[in-house]
């Protein structure tokens, strides 16, 4: 979210078979999203993306990545590894939505009322939230947020350089658009 | 060093430069040394004051990485120039559980040592150092006061440390 006097960039490429992803491969842009379930700035922000998706269609490939700062947001890692699980149900998306429309209930009951919602198996959703199967998972991405210059959630990616700019709807649209121009410029 | 306006940032003591040493409370009767640590890295994150939105996340951040820095066995000091009590209400209230500091009296006389005091404004810089085993600075980083500086630099000071160390 802010300069820092070394260059901020993706230490960890976007992995198609790893990340997950909304958009074509071979996008114009990719923006890359660390952001926590609980925090109030990325459920601001989870509208704006949806707008910036809807007015750049194909040319906009987005990614979320998992950055739960636990000490702030009690119920962020639990979200994390609820999204996570809905992802091993191939519903990540899906799970990753309710969550940001229903910030304020994010405690057990409420992750498990989601699962059913999404039609997810129930008893593996149940016994990889209680086995935490994917907090490992979660702490990778975490891991390599932090090492990515993550400072804050949310903080942003566009073709794996850090936007250190507001997320305001057009001056991101702005940023994006800039670095599609450029794309174009060298490719 | 010299801090003519509020935008001017303290240019804090260079790598190989011995840590000056001290001894800060941490609580109303424990009292942390530079010393005692001796044989381990020590991360030190002068902040300006407990509260403020930006130092907690700054510390909250900190807190979620403690487990990376221990992989290190470095130890991680908070240091502002809050008291002993501002300081346990914060950390309480904000779950850290890494020692914050109190360079309260006299008042900042850590931060000046480490030339990263701000007269001015009668608080630190937000600064980062990383100390060896030697108790010899290795790395020193301020930040503008507003900006959350994160820990990717710490970790990469931490790396180096022990690369040097290994060879």
């Amino acid at each position: 979210m802010s300069t820092t006097e070394w260059e901020a960039v993706l230490t960890m490429p976007v992995a198609e078979d790893r990340d997950h992803i909304q958009g074509p491969a071979e996008a114009a842009v990719t923006l890359v999203e660390y952001g926590d379930y609980e925090c109030p700035y990325c459920g601001a922000a989870y509208p704006i993306i949806k707008q910036v998706q809807a007015r750049m269609g194909e040319r906009l490939r987005f990614v979320f990545r998992n950055f739960p700062i636990t000490t702030s947001h009690p119920h962020a890692e639990q979200a994390a590894e609820a999204a996570e699980a809905a992802a091993a149900q191939g519903r990540f998306w899906q799970m990753h939505d309710l969550l940001y429309e229903n910030q304020q209930r994010l405690r057990d009951q409420d992750l498990r009322a989601y699962a059913e919602q999404l039609g997810l198996d129930l008893k593996l959703f149940d016994r990889e939230l209680a086995d935490h199967v994917h907090a490992e998972r979660v702490r990778e991405d975490f891991m390599s947020g932090v090492r990515s210059g993550v400072n804050g959630t949310p903080t942003f990616y566009i073709n794996g350089v850090r936007h250190d700019d507001s997320y305001e709807i057009e001056t991101l649209l702005a940023a994006l658009e800039q670095a599609a121009a450029q794309d174009r410029g060298t490719g | 060093m010299t801090n003519t306006g509020v935008d001017q940032r303290a240019t804090p003591l260079p790598p190989g430069t011995k840590a000056p040493d001290f001894e800060l409370p941490w609580t109303p009767d424990q009292t942390v040394s530079l010393a005692e640590l001796r044989g381990q890295p020590v991360i030190l994150a002068f902040y300006p004051a407990d509260w403020s939105p930006v130092c907690s996340d700054q510390m909250a951040l900190y807190q979620e990485v403690l487990p990376e820095f221990e992989k290190f066995n470095a130890e991680l000091l908070g240091i502002s120039v809050d008291g002993v009590w501002s300081h346990l209400a914060f950390a309480k209230d904000r779950n850290l559980h890494f020692p914050l500091l109190a360079d309260f009296e006299p008042k900042g006389e850590v931060a000046r040592a480490y030339h990263v005091y701000r007269a001015n404004v009668g608080t630190s810089e937000r600064a980062l150092y990383v100390i060896d085993t030697d108790g010899i600075v290795r790395w020193s980083y301020v930040s503008p006061v507003s900006v959350n500086p994160g820990a990717d630099g710490i970790l990469r000071a931490l790396e180096n440390l022990r690369k040097k160390g290994a060879s």
